[in-house]
């Protein structure tokens, strides 16, 4: 165990720690940008900077070290981090009232936190205007005007995804955040699974279409065998967006592009409404009544006439364990074993 | 399944995902990883980059291949053959677990006997994988501390499917490499609840938790508790009923939740029988290609509609949980069955579906420990939970086999039913791509999925595209001894000349035309991962 000072006050803290984990696990606040919990530390947005033993330092980034005194709230520390905001402010859109990452924005939360000002931000000039959007990608765009070449996005496709479909590109005022070839997200190797979109701390990643809900549940995916956790976005009677489920042992939150962006089906206007039966060679909608009433009749005709093997059912690998039970009970009830499903395909 | 059951005595992934992705060495063996299971595919390709090594045996040059030790691009249909040539290796070269072997297993020495015809020479004649490549795999796996097998349907989709199964737990067993941590044989299950609705006694020849109608014992057990005498003969395997129909055996077909009509083999033989059969009810979401075909629809709820569990690839079981109302009259499929059952005179009462759960694991010894209360407060079990204090078991065979020990099975190479002539001189091989889900009938109604992926692009090898004079983008027709398809292709070295390879989420260009329903003959799985082809240019 070790022991840092921060603002007077003594924190313990292990070995290995960085200054900003001490600081977090005391609940004192400092603001990050580049940061992010599940990714490695980068350093370079510059707005954790603080003081540790006379020396400013990047908080992400610097080891604690036994006996270190730190201080958050210097005039030299304050006017660091202030010209830091000011620089990433003055080349980003001040759309916010209209932009989806409204109220949900770590630029917002720094912005507020450190006191830019209208009057100075007015003394710096915008370097690179009409950045173009990269609207390639049906799922989400790419804004590059809310861009602060933070790096979390190529954190995370390189540390969450592992396909490395990203990275930084070009020096100086022109950096950016490129494929390979500096071509539209669609024609590089992304595989849409969302997680940088997820992870973006502004709005130069954001769904498209998105809709905010009203509440959320928590459920498991319907795709493949893995099993993910997802918290589906609710608003009335729709489902309008799946984060992953942080909490689910399986995934710790992250999802692949069926999971997170293949929701739409749950509410598409073509899902079965009414029973159908086929009347003169056509489906047409009927009652529940009637439609069981006929099939009830034609399992006590044909196990009358022909015996109950003459029944056969296929159960489904996409229903609930409760749905197959009974399944299967009702075809056994009836006399016959003839059940099985598609765990072969 | 049947492959994992005769050799350990039970067919599940014997480890766990967050387990298995420790591993030294990881053998991934018919299994796309990164499209067909993606969270799992993340979890490997960090494993890579944090040192672990990676074998890749695959017809494709599949994503993984790229960040693979050793890539072996063998024949389709030749796993079986590979993996006795590295069997033998490391049976040669002195790289097995004796102590393990001793202890835990039976039938060493007639696997030893029977492997050695198989050397890295003669395996390479028939998988084309280089009998340095081969033996360099079985050095590598054989030498790490931990060294996992994921397999998925590029194993069990031929008629050698559980063969090579058996040739897998060969490989395990006489490495040590099961029943501890980081290690195993882990087939990757394919849907949400595949694994749920085998231990459901979704399968014609077992009740719940696999056991057997064929036995007095369990037979007596669920007649006491459900009421009534049960028929001890096992059922129609899927193909089977398919037959059934056709030959008038089988006069119904009711079918919950699936979509045969586009998702099985040899598509004439299965569309003929749902036409033939005289009465078939589908249960659906969506009017399906199959449900289209049905002389009764009935309206089911999707997941986001339902309380339930399902039991995901490892064995966990996890609670899903109701969000939305089902559209119009729709209903919960159990719902559905617990009317019709009402409706043929069973006295069926359930007032939830933790009321139908607390009924299986009465009946399920695997699933004696689990329920609801205990799911909602420790988020997930996994089964064997034979009692309420019982923590779950993340890892399969730790002590002792389920059988006891554990049994060597020598298999022999069988070649693929179907092989290229003349007439049809490729090889295709189906599969998934990372957008879409076995029909697509979901995925291509989500507008997002559909926009990233709308169309079939059949993968032909640049050599025989440019023989035959096609490219990126044309329209051609693929055609096999069953039928025909016209899809677009991508030219590409994902396949290496003389394969093509085609999803089965498209209707359009349904894949299932063309492949073959020769049989598995133990799993009744069929060959749908090769049959023989010939490819056209289609005049645009």
């Amino acid at each position: 165990m070790a022991t840092v000072n921060i603002n007077g006050i003594d924190v313990k803290a292990r070995e290995g720690m960085t200054v900003l984990d001490v600081a977090q696990s005391a609940g004192i606040y400092i603001p990050t940008l580049c940061y992010h919990p599940d990714l490695s530390t980068f350093g370079g947005c510059r707005v954790c900077m603080v003081e540790a033993d006379g020396s400013a330092v990047t908080a992400c980034r610097a080891p604690i070290k036994d006996g270190m005194v730190v201080r958050t709230d210097t005039e030299r520390v304050n006017q660091m981090r202030r010209v830091n905001v000011e620089l990433i402010m003055t080349n980003h859109d001040q759309d916010c009232q209209t932009c989806a990452k409204n109220n949900n924005c770590k630029l917002q939360e720094v912005c507020a936190f450190e006191g830019i000002t209208p009057e100075r931000m007015s003394r710096l000039r915008r370097v690179i205007t009409n950045k173009e959007q990269d609207t390639s990608n049906p799922a989400f765009k790419r804004d590059f005007a809310k861009c602060i070449t933070c790096g979390i996005c190529v954190r995370t496709c390189e540390e969450i995804n592992g396909v490395a479909a990203i990275d930084f590109a070009f020096r100086g005022y022109k950096t950016t955040i490129s494929t390979i070839g500096n071509k539209p997200i669609l024609e590089s190797k992304c595989e849409s699974c969302g997680e940088c979109v997820e992870r973006c701390p502004t709005g130069a990643l954001v769904v498209k279409n998105q809709v905010v809900p009203e509440r959320e549940v928590r459920t498991i995916c319907s795709y493949c065998g893995v099993g993910c956790g997802l918290v589906l976005g609710v608003r009335g009677n729709r489902v309008v967006g799946v984060r992953g489920d942080r909490q689910n042992p399986v995934n710790q939150g992250h999802l692949c592009v069926k999971g997170r962006y293949g929701f739409g089906f749950i509410n598409h206007p073509d899902r079965l409404k009414a029973p159908l039966v086929k009347k003169n060679g056509t489906l047409t909608e009927t009652s529940w009544d009637e439609a069981l009433t006929l099939i009830s009749g034609k399992i006590k005709e044909f196990t009358d006439k022909h015996g109950p093997n003459s029944l056969a059912g296929l159960t489904s690998a996409r229903c609930t364990n409760e749905d197959n039970y009974l399944f299967q009970k009702l075809f056994r009830f009836l006399g016959t074993n003839n059940i099985d499903h598609c765990a072969r395909l | 399944m049947a492959g994992l059951a005769n050799a350990f005595g039970s067919g599940a992934m014997t480890n766990s995902i967050r387990d298995i992705t420790q591993a030294d060495v990881f053998f991934i063996i018919g299994s796309n990883t990164t499209e067909a299971h993606p969270v799992i595919g993340y979890r490997i390709r960090k494993a890579i980059r944090e040192g672990a090594s990676l074998i890749v045996a695959d017809p494709r040059r599949i994503d993984l291949a790229e960040h693979a030790d050793e890539f072996l691009q063998l024949r389709p249909g030749t796993n079986e053959a590979l993996l006795n040539g590295i069997v033998h290796v490391v049976i040669n070269e002195g790289l097995y677990d004796q102590d393990f072997i001793r202890e835990r297993t039976e039938g060493f020495d007639e696997l030893a006997e029977a492997m050695q015809k198989y050397t890295p020479e003669y395996v390479a004649e028939i998988t084309n994988v280089s009998a340095e490549a081969i033996r360099k795999a079985a050095r590598l796996y054989a030498g790490a501390k931990n060294a996992a097998i994921l397999y998925t349907m590029g194993v069990t989709q031929h008629t050698s499917g559980t063969n090579t199964v058996l040739a897998i737990a060969n490989l395990a067993m006489a490495t040590g490499n099961i029943g501890k941590p980081s290690s195993g044989v882990n087939p990757l299950r394919g849907q949400n609840n595949v694994q749920g609705a085998c231990d459901m006694g979704g399968l014609p020849p077992v009740f719940t938790g696999y056991q057997p109608v064929s036995d007095p014992t369990s037979r007596k057990k669920f007649e006491e508790a459900w009421g009534v005498s049960l028929n001890p003969e096992p059922g129609l395997t899927v193909t089977e009923m398919m037959d059934g129909a056709l030959d008038g055996r089988v006069k119904m077909l009711y079918v919950m939740g699936e979509n045969p009509a586009l998702t099985d083999a040899n598509l004439h033989h299965v569309q003929e029988a749902m036409d033939k059969v005289e009465f078939l009810v589908v249960q659906d979401i969506f009017l399906t290609e199959t449900a289209a075909m049905a002389d009764v629809v009935l309206p089911a709820a999707a997941f986001a509609e339902k309380t339930g569990t399902f039991v995901n690839t490892e064995r966990r079981v996890q609670l899903i949980n109701q969000a939305v109302a089902p559209p119009g009259e729709a209903k919960a499929d159990w719902q559905i069955l617990q009317d019709l059952a009402q409706k043929l005179g069973f006295n069926w009462q359930y007032g939830s579906t933790e009321d139908i759960f607390n009924e299986i694991a009465t009946l399920t010894p695997s699933y004696g420990g689990i329920s609801y209360e205990r799911l909602e407060r420790e988020g997930s079990l996994q089964w064997p939970c034979p009692t309420p204090g019982h923590p779950g078991t993340p890892i399969l065979h730790g002590e002792k086999f389920t059988r006891g020990k554990g049994l060597f099975n020598p298999v022999e190479y069988t070649p693929p039913a179907e092989l290229t002539d003349e007439d049809y001189p490729l090889s295709l091989t189906t599969g998934r791509n990372l957008y879409h889900y076995h029909s697509g009938s979901m995925t291509h109604r989500s507008k997002e999925i559909e926009e990233l992926r709308p169309e079939e692009l059949a993968q032909v090898n640049t050599e025989d595209a440019a023989r035959m004079g096609i490219c990126d983008g044309d329209l051609v027709k693929l055609s096999s001894r069953r039928g025909a398809v016209e899809t677009r292709v991508e030219v590409s070295d994902i396949v290496p000349p003389g394969v093509v390879f085609m999803t089965f989420h498209y209707k359009e260009a349904a894949v299932n035309l063309l492949t073959n329903d020769k049989l598995d003959p133990f799993a009744k799985i069929p060959e749908l991962k090769v049959c023989a082809v010939k490819l056209e240019k289609v005049a645009s």
